[in-house]
């Protein structure tokens, strides 16, 4: 399972660093209303367990998820796009017009290895 | 009980009682809305907004927020539904007992999901506001804490009266508001409304504590107290019925709130809060709306709230836990599922009403586009009835109405955001990468007539298998994955085959195998013969990742209070310790 970002999940990102400074992190949420929604934290804002899976980074900035949920997404792997909205509870992306959402494609090769933190 | 209050605060409460239940203004007013829904019969005319401005002069709390309601197209007229458009042009917070200003001045832009043109401005309001409206709620606690349970069972039975009288407006702000179609607003929403807080005004008085007679001379008196000021975090799925879910047996023990609704669904309980916010003493409702990150953040992590109670999804469950956890308060969280709905061959036994009902209770994935925790987004279908059932449910599915929801006609509307219609459709290109076959649907709902802009989502139906990420995440869409299984024992390994656990469907003839399943599926609540049924003496909340706590029904009180045991000894004799 990879994670890659598009230019305007980029964008989206490097504005927001502007604002909250480099450091700053992400965790793919879940279940109902907003879930499925990749959340983004400054970094120690939302602390992260030892069943936190570690996907990857995006823009120099790491990406998470619940080790539960991993073992049911571990065989696709996601791209982080910015579209129009408002939502995302308390993920800094909240109110700038943009939001974060999380795209999948089929992993060609499913890798099993939960160590990639 | 022989817990008698001081007689110091008796005439106050009873003082305070009758300035409460002002039972000669509720009259008039209801008079009022009466002739002004009967001169509503055409078209939003000029002389029915004047008459509205009218209503509005009189009412002290409105005076600071515009009347004039902004220009729309026709498609979202109301005049059909015998409602004038229910907004105004602008709507501030609720805090003390009227509505205010934001502190920064800034308003946001609430579009109707219908067609995503601009319904109303609210109030985007900040970390000041949060903390006016926690200091009004202070404010009121000491004394709405202490007022007796029937004036308390009054009050929840008079908002329930005053929203019957306003349902059809009420259920028209709702239909804009949240893009779902006014037949399930009238029939579901508003009506489920109305009725949990006469249930909680109800249960109250019926409520009492216990005593424990530890011995002859010692007596442990359980009594339940208020937790104080609470912090609620409503979602956007059913705005008004979630509020009251939260609210109702909040106030009903005593506590008092401070609410943010979702910023996708700010509006409806507003209107709410004009009807009944002078029924409640000044304080204990504050409405706060605004972004999550920017007041909803800083009311879940307050110092100042005894609890927070939030629905939503589960990294933000994750954080409302961790400032829980710095405040050591309680919380309930209820945070999505994704419900199995299981269907035994012995439903097509006979081709009957029963048989049509099982239809229908495959179709609900469909009630609320989708939007609903409990959407019965995975069928279970027996391999031996398999064709033949699904044949009957693809039929039924293309038969929903899709069209504008303020159409009575209208089966399924718009979803509720512009993000979330993107959501949906990320899964139904994810559900066919995956190899899932489209059955039905599978694409963004196309009309017409001015809805072109708006969000909808074709009602679709997916063969998949239970390992597929489209059956294991909530799509929160009219999107169901539908899974063969061969026998009883598959049936419940797939059901339970899923980190969430809130709701689940059991359909068959057989009580014994109804029986067995509901009690080994594990979810919160399983639907037996029937789904989506969500009456307020039937407790709601999740196993699993779905939660923590349960909403509606009497339980829900004790959520909302603390047991205090005065523990008294009669003996005169000492205990000879010491």
């Amino acid at each position: 399972m990879k994670v890659s970002a598009t230019n305007s999940a980029l964008n989206l990102l490097s504005e927001l660093q502007v604002k909250y400074g480099e450091k700053l992190m992400f965790h793919q949420s879940g279940g109902c209303c907003d879930g499925s929604a990749p959340m983004c934290f400054q970094e120690g804002e939302f602390p992260l367990g030892d069943n936190d899976v570690k996907l990857g980074e995006i823009g120099g900035v790491p990406f998470y998820m619940n080790g539960d949920q991993y073992e049911k997404w571990k065989h696709t792997d996601l791209t982080i796009d910015a579209v129009n909205g408002i939502g995302g509870m308390f993920s800094l992306d909240n109110g700038t017009g943009k939001r974060f959402l999380t795209k999948s494609e089929i992993c060609l090769v499913v890798d099993n290895d939960q160590e990639t933190k | 009980m022989a817990i008698k209050r001081k007689s110091k605060t008796k005439p106050k409460t009873k003082k305070k009682k009758s300035k409460l239940v002002k039972p000669s203004r509720k009259k008039t007013k209801t008079k009022k809305k009466v002739a002004s829904k009967k001169s509503a019969t055409k078209k939003r005319s000029k002389k029915s907004r004047k008459s509205n401005k009218l209503k509005i002069k009189n009412k002290r709390e409105v005076k600071n927020m515009s009347a004039e309601a902004l220009k729309v197209s026709s498609a979202l007229d109301t005049s059909h539904l015998k409602v004038d458009f229910p907004y105004k042009a602008k709507y501030g917070n609720f805090i003390n007992g009227k509505f205010v200003e934001p502190l920064s001045g800034k308003y946001f832009d609430n579009p109707s999901p219908i067609s995503n043109e601009i319904i109303c401005s609210v109030a985007r309001s900040n970390e000041k506001d949060v903390e006016a409206a926690l200091d009004a709620a202070h404010a009121a606690f000491p004394e709405w804490g202490k007022t007796d349970i029937t004036t308390r069972s009054i009050i929840l039975n008079k908002i329930a009266d005053v929203l019957e009288q306003n349902k059809d407006k009420l259920a028209v702000a709702e239909c804009l508001d949240n893009g779902k179609p006014i037949r399930e607003c009238m029939a579901a929403d508003i009506a489920l409304v109305i009725d949990h807080w006469r249930y909680f005004a109800g249960v109250i008085r019926a409520e009492e504590g216990s005593v424990a007679e530890i011995s002859n001379s010692q007596y442990s008196y359980n009594i339940p107290e208020p937790l104080g000021v609470v912090a609620q975090i409503v979602p956007w799925n059913f705005p008004l019925l979630m509020a009251t879910w939260k609210l109702a047996p909040a106030l009903a023990a005593g506590n008092c709130s401070v609410l943010k609704p979702a910023e996708q669904t700010p509006a409806s309980i507003m209107v709410m809060m004009e009807l009944i916010g002078d029924l409640l003493p000044p304080g204990v409702v504050n409405i706060v709306s605004g972004f999550g990150l920017e007041a909803g953040k800083p009311l879940a992590s307050s110092k100042r709230v005894a609890k927070v109670a939030f629905t939503g999804e589960t990294t933000t469950g994750r954080l409302i836990m961790q400032y829980a956890a710095q405040n050591i308060i309680p919380i309930t969280l209820e945070l999505g599922g994704k419900s199995p709905n299981i269907f035994f061959e012995d439903i097509m036994d006979k081709d009957d009403d029963f048989l049509d009902k099982c239809v229908e209770g495959f179709v609900m994935f469909n009630l609320n586009q989708g939007e609903v925790c409990t959407c019965p987004s995975r069928a279970l279908v027996q391999e031996s009835i398999y064709d033949k059932f699904m044949e009957k449910c693809i039929a039924r599915t293309k038969a929903v109405i899709q069209d504008n929801p303020l159409k009575m006609e209208t089966m399924i509307g718009a979803q509720a955001s512009v993000e979330q219609m993107e959501k949906i459709k990320s899964y139904l290109d994810l559900g066919k990468k995956e190899g899932a076959k489209v059955l039905a649907g599978g694409d963004v709902g196309k009309l017409n007539s001015g809805l072109e802009k708006g969000n909808y989502i074709q009602p679709t139906i997916f063969e998949a298998d239970n390992s597929m990420r489209i059956s294991q995440e909530e799509i929160f869409g009219p999107v169901v994955s539908v899974i063969k299984f061969k026998d009883e024992a598959e049936a419940l390994e797939i059901a339970n085959d899923t980190l969430y656990g809130l709701g689940a469907g059991v359909w068959t003839r057989n009580g014994n195998i109804a029986y067995r399943m509901g009690r080994a599926i594990q979810a919160g609540i399983v639907w037996t013969n029937c789904y989506h049924a969500y009456p307020a003496h039937s407790p709601f909340g999740g196993y699993k990742q779905s939660g923590v706590g349960r909403e509606t029904h009497k339980m829900m009180l004790n959520h909302y209070r603390q047991n205090k045991n005065l523990h008294v000894s009669y003996a005169e004799q000492k205990l000879g310790f010491f």
